[in-house]
């Protein structure tokens, strides 16, 4: 693998998505079934209740808000999707990628910072006090993840030599890069809940200021932003997989079955974790950010650097 | 595209640029025209190396140009925060002189 | 150059110039910086089409962070909050404007006149690689100027911007064990 990933014609592309939208659809199961088990509803109930919110945002008529910044409010809402998409499109599935990229990583990493921007513009779009508090929350909180997720990315660059993504997986044919880079995996982790607003990254959306930056979307703004925000979250999955699990390396199954096995039991990992975990507020997590995490990235490349030197 | 082109639209950014530079009142805004300046010049620069640099190394400058952009709106924020917190306006009228 | 590529290149390179204008002509703060980026992503795309793949990426990737940070600030210190009530906010409007056209006919006309060496653009293997090789190679002075010039602008915008220094939160005698924050960090220091 890796020097035989190539590009498939970009009529793919829409197949991709259409492998996200399961995948999103999927995800948004495995939170209902942790939910209903939590609840001890019928575990059947995870199964209709993404379709049943999806059927219930479509009829819901849009409401708006006095003198809403429309424009930069439905960017906000329908950029998160827009995102996902242009973030699975560097990811190889197997041996297929829809664009094989040489500065891959940096890609997925620009593409990140995009969400800065949404989540704001979803906050300030709205016109609205609690929406606005989530999007600065949540800014505050990017400047505290983005910079470790950006060490965490390096090192499995240096550790590939390549910012090429389908080297990157090439370079796990022996070794996953989970095995001998695990701060940096944690690291990625974090980053990958955290730019998916999710679990106790997701103050910027928290209850305590009425659902945040999402306080005043409705019908379908609502569905694409959270659509788009599972999307995101299924991205951050799938990289991991190509990033740290060695992509679609695997015995018996081929390796596009493979890398979707992983992607999902990333994602339901991610999911399982975000619930699990409690909130942490912006200006806590930016001291363990950069106390904690930025230095324990340097070290990690530097071990990684190391290794590679003298291998 | 050609060499022409590109530079004519990198010309076309400095020159916007400099008028929100020149023109704007508040100090954020005024960064604002100055990183459109630079932005013409990334694209110059760029175009520069594609067309005409004998070797690849000329992508180094564009670093540079980016570098010094950064440390242009780090500076610039500072300085602004600063004057904002010392007369609570970021006027650029108003920082004509530097004492309180 | 391709005729998609020459499609791509105008209607980009349009997107950059009038996103960049748009910056000084909405009223909204907001709407403003958004467009400055999407002209620094319009000019990040243009890297990309003249094969810069990497420097390409990093003006989109540094620029959209970049505006992020600069609309909170832009909604912070306007004073008169232009966000709610559109005002005016420029001075010498038409001798600015006369001296940007100015400026723009002089770069064209230059541009335009002079007889730049026809060459082909060259191709590069790997463009990325050959940038990485140059910075720790042949232009490492570069690299090492541009090392300290950060880390100097890190600390001195944070001295600069700082308003409580070590007294004030360690008190005088630099004595307490606990630092005294408005805001106390996540690591329990």
């Amino acid at each position: 693998m890796g020097d035989t990933v190539f590009e498939v014609a970009p009529g793919w592309a829409f197949v991709a998505v259409a492998l996200l939208g399961g995948l999103i659809y999927l995800g948004a199961v495995i939170n209902g079934l942790l939910a209903t088990r939590a609840t001890g509803r019928a575990p059947s109930a995870a199964l209709r209740w993404p379709v049943a919110e999806a059927a219930r945002l479509l009829r819901q008529r849009r409401r708006s808000t006095v003198s809403a910044d429309s424009l930069l409010w439905r960017i906000g809402g329908a950029g998160m999707l827009i995102v996902a998409a242009l973030k699975i499109a560097v990811i190889p599935l197997g041996q297929w990628t829809l664009f094989d990229f040489d500065a891959g990583l940096v890609w997925f990493n620009a593409m990140d910072t995009l969400v800065w921007a949404l989540i704001w513009l979803v906050g300030w779009g709205g016109n609205s006090a609690h929406a606005l508090v989530g999007g600065y929350r949540f800014l505050a909180l990017a400047v505290a993840y983005e910079l470790p997720l950006m060490f965490a990315l390096i090192a499995t660059a240096v550790g590939a030599e390549s910012l090429n993504v389908g080297s990157i997986v090439a370079a796990q044919a022996d070794l996953w890069f989970v095995v001998w880079m695990p701060v940096a995996f944690l690291i990625y982790s974090v980053g990958a809940v955290a730019f998916s607003v999710w679990g106790p990254f997701a103050s910027a959306l928290a209850p305590d200021i009425a659902g945040g930056a999402t306080t005043e979307l409705s019908g379908v703004d609502r569905l694409l932003f959270f659509a788009g925000r599972y999307g995101v979250l299924v991205a951050g999955a799938a990289f991991a997989v190509a990033l740290f699990f060695g992509g679609g390396f695997g015995p018996l199954l081929p390796e596009w079955a493979w890398f979707l096995v992983k992607t999902v039991l990333v994602l339901a990992a991610f999911i399982w974790a975000g619930r699990k975990l409690p909130l942490i507020r912006p200006e806590q997590f930016m001291e363990v950010g950069w106390v904690l995490l930025i230095p324990a990235g340097i070290v990690q490349d530097l071990v990684v650097a190391l290794v590679v030197v003298n291998r | 595209m050609t060499l022409e082109t590109v530079l004519l639209v990198a010309a076309a950014l400095f020159s916007v640029g400099l008028y929100g530079a020149i023109s704007q009142q508040v100090v954020v805004m005024v960064m604002m025209g100055l990183e459109l300046m630079v932005n013409g010049v990334i694209l110059a620069a760029g175009a520069f190396w594609w067309f005409l640099s004998p070797e690849p190394t000329g992508q180094v400058l564009l670093l540079v140009i980016i570098a010094a952009m950064t440390v242009e709106m780090a500076m610039g924020f500072a300085v602004a925060t600063l004057g904002h917190r010392a007369r609570g306006s970021d006027m650029t009228d108003t920082a004509t002189e530097l004492k309180e | 150059m391709t005729v998609i590529g020459d499609i791509l290149f105008w209607l980009v390179g349009a997107v950059a110039v009038l996103s960049g204008a748009a910056v000084f002509w909405v009223n909204s703060m907001a709407r403003a910086t958004y467009a400055l980026a999407i002209s620094f992503v319009a000019v990040g795309l243009q890297l990309l089409l003249l094969d810069q793949a990497y420097l390409g990426i990093i003006t989109i990737l540094m620029m959209v962070m970049e505006m992020a940070v600069m609309a909170v600030y832009m909604i912070m210190y306007m004073g008169m909050n232009p966000a709610l009530m559109p005002m005016s906010m420029v001075h010498d409007k038409r001798l600015s404007r006369a001296i940007a056209i100015a400026t723009f006919g002089l770069l064209a006309a230059g541009i335009v006149l002079t007889p730049w060496p026809s060459g082909s653009p060259l191709q590069v293997d790997d463009v990325t690689l050959a940038l990485g090789e140059a910075l720790m190679g042949s232009k490492m002075l570069a690299m090492i100027v541009l090392s300290p010039v950060m880390v100097a602008t890190i600390v001195a915008g944070v001295s600069l911007s700082l308003p409580r220094g070590r007294y004030d939160r360690y008190g005088d005698d630099l004595q307490r064990r606990r630092a005294d924050d408005p805001q106390p960090g996540g690591v329990g220091r």
